[in-house]
């Protein structure tokens, strides 16, 4: 963006010499298609996108489409997480639109005979100042196939009109009207579903399968065993849960082996870990007088996704490729999984993503995908949609790790946090599949479970801001501080990646340390937050919502019911958006959260109403986390199995 | 889940979403694959199997009822109305335009049955609290946490019919 040369990175993930094309194209009829690797999950980033594509190119928004996430022709974006595909993708196609617009204005003052300067653009129409225009539909044509120069600044935020706007969210029409919207939805002539019948356990081996009488059922066109991955494919639905069931019940599966599972979070502080120091600081002066210390342990279960409706992939093997239709969070990374697995290039592989039920990170998505590609294997020519039950989504998803956080505090005889120590115990949280994994170990769940098994990778932590570390360093400034991490590296399940990683414990952590601390001293719990907040944003989004709180006392009632407030500050990983929440609780026989007020600071806001939708409900699964939810063992079996176990 | 005899299809009426219909099926086929296989409504979702969660929930005689543990007999001579089947002619049925309004829903994959859900509410209830809502939806399941857009949703189409 800048103009002094070539050394200046690229706006978003763009890479030099990446053709325009590649992210944008202007169709015959004027209309403007984008192409994002980033994938629709209900947060409504294509609208996002949309809105920022219209607003540098002078279109209306409904002149954007934003083309299907599918291997084989968009750009691979990586994963879609971690609040980054605005960052990411808009920014790269904001500074695409912008060189677009620039190519449209040449050829159009070459066409008119009139300077660039003198050309105005309104609503996809070039005009000159003596009246002429020129349609974008009739500049269709132009040569796009040129690389990214990173030359033409964006507009500037004056000029910008739709950007902060909030862009309506178009696939709801199709979703409140009960269109086909899903994956799940999807239909193909000829295609035949698949169940698979997982193991009772963890570590459990098939030993015998009734596969004669489950190849006599009625539809069934294939059994298909391969290690202990089994399962049943038919021509119609309701008979491949009619197989599914007596598969279930018949199958004889080998727990005896098995180690109970330690899902307690107080099981990591047990196992074996990597000690790392994260960041420490020390003032060198060490305190004046008395210090006082104060200690606090917090801990999280395994929380699942557990969204609405469970995984479901539809594959084909065609002409000796697979196609795959998934809700992966990150297809190509999947694809090189899949590969991997199915023994063949990548290049044989496409993967296209639709829409599933919500995602809250590394759900299922890609184990299904895997699944129906090895399904779809069998049954060559013909489509294979897989759909996991609804007891398996709970038992076989990776989960959100559990973990612990250890904080101390030293208070000096004023009550100043003169010294905090944070000691955090974590998996990994990163278990997703990778580009770079090697063929013989998977992500995927059915790989650990075929004849010739891949090893399931550890959790990876290699990321600074990644898994158990995320926001453990608090934002807060304190004289002395030393923030320790201990990576657990076997996970006691299967876990990956949750909304928000680590983040979520440890900021639960921090700011319920912050109110031990502000009851030990008898400060205010606003006002000691304050004290240690030095960044005005941050500061900004503290006193937003304790100002639209006020109203509501932090404490009434007392002995079994009690009613007030508490307040949560984080500044997501640190470097992103800045929020802080303050909810209104009744303690009674029970916790009941009877109202929540927000307050966030994500600088450039494209759509309002998608960055409210979001912290609306990301509120409301956060309470539900705490309050309600966390995944169960029976022995080495997941007992969590539906929403009321 | 029963085993089931080819044999044993058989022809099974009811009013779907105001027009006759006739399926040959075993009587036992559950009425969600029903309706997304056999009749391509794709509408009435797959959450659990198991009637805990709403996304299939449809309309019986006027009653909402998860389809996903409903037998088609069960059905047979019933008026059945799915999501498909409560836009007007004439447009979008209040809910639909209030939900659309509001934002409410991220995913939207639960919506089908909560808009069911809060139709049957609505016909008998055209002015409800929010605890009625709260209560006409506690089969309703929502992981995204579009919960309070719901409401406001539902609150917003009683208004617009009052």
């Amino acid at each position: 963006m800048t103009a002094s040369g070539l050394d200046a990175p690229l706006a978003g993930n763009l890479q030099l010499g990446e053709r325009l094309d590649a992210r944008l194209r202007i169709e015959a009829d004027g209309s403007i298609t984008a192409l994002t690797g980033k994938v629709e999950l209900g947060q409504g980033i294509h609208a996002a996108l949309a809105q920022i594509v219209a607003d540098e190119l002078d279109v209306p928004f409904d002149r954007v489409r934003v083309a299907p996430v599918d291997t084989s022709s968009s750009p691979n974006e990586g994963t879609t997480a971690a609040s980054r595909s605005i960052e990411e993708s808009g920014a790269a196609l904001r500074q695409v639109a912008a060189e677009v617009r620039q190519a449209l204005l040449e050829s159009a003052a070459a066409e008119l005979g009139v300077p660039i300067g003198e050309l105005s653009v309104d609503a996809g129409v070039i005009s000159a100042p003596d009246g002429r225009s020129i349609r974008y539909a009739s500049l269709a044509g132009i040569d796009l196939t040129r690389p990214v120069t990173g030359q033409v600044k964006p507009k500037p935020a004056r000029l910008r009109s739709l950007i902060g706007r909030s862009a309506p969210r178009r696939d709801l029409v199709a979703k409140v009207t009960g269109k086909p919207s899903y994956v799940q939805d999807l239909e193909i002539p000829g295609m035949v579903h698949a169940r698979v019948v997982r193991p009772p356990s963890y570590g459990a081996e098939l030993r015998s399968v009734e596969v004669d009488a489950l190849s006599a059922m009625p539809g069934v066109v294939q059994v298909v065993c391969d290690g202990n991955f089994l399962a049943v494919i038919a021509e119609q639905e309701r008979q491949a849960i009619a197989a599914l069931t007596r598969a279930r019940r018949t199958s004889v599966w080998d727990t005896g082996r098995s180690e109970p599972l330690k899902v307690d979070p107080r099981a990591l502080l047990e196992m074996s870990s990597e000690t790392a120091l994260v960041e420490q600081r020390s003032d060198g002066a060490g305190p004046s007088g008395r210090v006082t210390s104060l200690e606090a342990e917090y801990s999280r279960q395994h929380i699942a996704h557990a969204a609405v409706g469970p995984s479901c992939a539809v594959a084909v093997l065609d002409d000796g490729g697979y196609t795959v239709w998934t809700h992966s969070q990150g297809i190509f990374e999947l694809r090189h999984e899949l590969a991997n697995v199915l023994g063949m290039p990548s290049e044989n592989v496409r993967v296209i993503h639709m829409e599933g039920a919500g995602c809250y990170g590394h759900n299922g998505a890609d184990d299904a995908a895997l699944d129906a590609a090895l399904l779809a294997r069998s049954v060559p020519g013909r489509a294979v949609r897989v759909q996991w039950a609804r007891d398996d989504e709970f038992a076989w998803e990776p989960f959100g790790p559990a973990q612990v956080v250890r904080l101390s505090a030293g208070l000096d005889e004023r009550g100043a946090i003169v010294d905090w120590q944070h000691d955090g115990w974590s998996p990994g949280h990163d278990g997703r599949p990778a580009e770079d994994r090697p063929a013989e170990e998977s992500a995927l769940l059915a790989a650990h479970d075929l004849a010739v098994r891949r090893r399931r990778p550890r959790p990876r932590s290699r990321l600074e801001a990644n898994g158990g570390r995320r926001n453990a360093i608090p934002l807060y400034v304190f004289p002395n501080y030393r923030i320790v991490d201990h990576y657990v590296a076997e996970a006691a399940v299967r876990v990956s990646a949750l909304r928000s990683l680590g983040a979520h414990l440890n900021v639960f952590a921090i700011e319920s340390f912050m109110d031990e601390i502000a009851t030990a001293t008898g400060a205010d719990p606003i006002e000691l937050r304050l004290r240690y907040l030095v960044d005005a944003r941050a500061r900004a989004v503290v006193e937003a919502v304790a100002d639209r709180a006020r109203a509501t006392p932090f404490q009434t009632g007392d002995g079994d019911h009690v009613r007030g407030r508490g307040i949560g500050f984080a500044r997501y990983k640190n470097h992103a958006a800045y929020a802080a929440a303050m909810v209104e609780v009744d303690v009674g026989t029970e916790v009941t959260v009877k109202r929540a007020w927000g307050a966030i600071d994500a600088g450039m806001v494209v759509s309002r109403e998608g960055l409210v939708n979001q912290a609306e409900g990301g509120i409301t699964q956060a309470v539900s986390w705490a309050l309600y939810e966390a995944v169960q063992a029976d022995g080495s079996r997941i007992a969590t199995r539906g929403w009321n176990t | 889940m029963i085993e089931r005899d080819p044999g044993t299809a058989e022809a099974i009426s009811f009013v779907l979403n105001g027009g006759g219909c006739s399926v040959t099926v075993e009587r036992d086929a559950l009425l969600l694959y029903v309706l997304r296989n056999d009749l391509g409504l794709k509408g009435s979702r797959f959450g659990c199997g198991m009637g805990l969660c709403g996304a299939c929930m449809v309309l019986v005689d006027g009653r909402p009822m998860p389809s996903c543990d409903l037998p088609l007999y069960a059905v047979a001579g019933k008026r059945v109305t799915t999501i498909e089947g409560m836009q007007a002619a004439d447009g979008l049925h209040p809910l639909q335009q209030a939900f659309i309004d509001e934002g409410a829903g991220q995913c939207g994959y639960c919506l089908s049955g909560i808009l069911i859900s809060a139709m049957a509410l609505l016909e008998r209830n055209p002015d409800p609290s929010d605890a009625d809502i709260r209560t006409a939806l506690e089969p309703n399941i929502c992981r995204c946490g579009a919960h309070a857009r719901v409401i406001r949703a539902i609150r917003r189409a009683a208004g617009a019919a009052s």
